[in-house]
C-alpha cells in the first residue's frame, strides 16, 4: 500500500476532491514531521506515537567488512504502536 | 501534539469542519492498521514504512516477583523512517 491508496481512501468516504484528499493526506504527513522535527511529540489514540530519540555517539562495525566505523550522535524517529493497533496485527480485534 | 490539535491544523490547512478533518486523520491511520492487520506493508514516500515484524516467544521474568513467565510469539507493528524524515529530525 501507498499513499496513493490512502488518498483514494480518503476521497471514497469523504468526497473531497483528489487534490484535496492528496493535499489532506500530505498535510497529515508534514505535521507529524514538523512536530518531530521540534521534538514534540505526536499522539494519536487508537494507532500510536511518534517521538524522537536522542542516539549518542558509538562504534559500529560494517557487517560485510568488519572494519569499525563512528555512528555520529543523531536523533532516531520513534514509532510506539498503540494497544488497538498491536491488536490488530495479532487478529485480536 | 495530539489528534485534536492535529485536526484543528489540517481543518484550515484544507478549509474543511474540524470533524471532517478528524474523519480524514482516522482512515489515514485506519488504512494503515488495516493493511498491516492483513499482513501487508504500507510505504509512503518521504514518511517512511509500516511493517509487521514477528516476536519469538521468550521468557519473561515479573519484574515485580521475579516469577518466570512464558511470553508467546506476536506480531508487532514497526515503523522505519524515510530518509527525508531522518533528515528533518537532524537538521539544526
Amino acid at each position: 500500500m501507498t499513499k496513493i491508496d490512502i488518498v483514494n481512501r480518503v476521497l471514497e468516504h469523504t468526497g473531497l476532491p483528489k487534490q484535496d484528499a492528496d493535499i489532506a493526506v500530505e498535510t497529515i504527513i508534514t505535521l507529524i514531521k514538523g512536530a518531530l522535527a521540534k521534538d514534540q511529540p505526536v499522539i494519536l489514540r487508537r494507532f500510536g506515537s511518534f517521538q524522537t530519540r536522542a542516539k549518542n555517539l558509538r562504534i559500529g562495525r560494517n557487517p560485510k567488512t568488519g572494519e569499525e566505523a563512528e555512528i555520529s550522535a543523531r536523533n532516531v524517529v520513534r514509532f510506539k504502536a498503540g494497544k488497538h493497533f498491536k491488536q490488530a496485527v495479532n487478529g485480536e480485534s | 501534539m495530539t489528534k485534536s490539535e492535529m485536526a484543528e491544523e489540517l481543518a484550515k490547512k484544507i478549509g474543511v469542519k474540524k470533524q471532517q478533518a478528524e474523519d480524514i486523520i482516522n482512515i489515514f491511520t485506519g488504512c494503515i492498521i488495516n493493511a498491516l492487520a492483513h499482513g501487508d506493508k504500507v510505504e509512503i514516500r518521504g514518511f517512511g514504512s509500516f511493517r509487521v515484524r514477528d516476536r519469538a516467544e521468550k521468557i519473561g521474568r515479573n519484574p515485580k516477583t521475579g516469577a518466570n513467565v512464558h511470553v508467546p510469539a506476536k506480531k508487532v507493528p514497526f515503523f522505519k523512517s524515510g530518509k527525508d524524515f531522518r533528515s528533518t529530525v537532524n537538521s539544526i
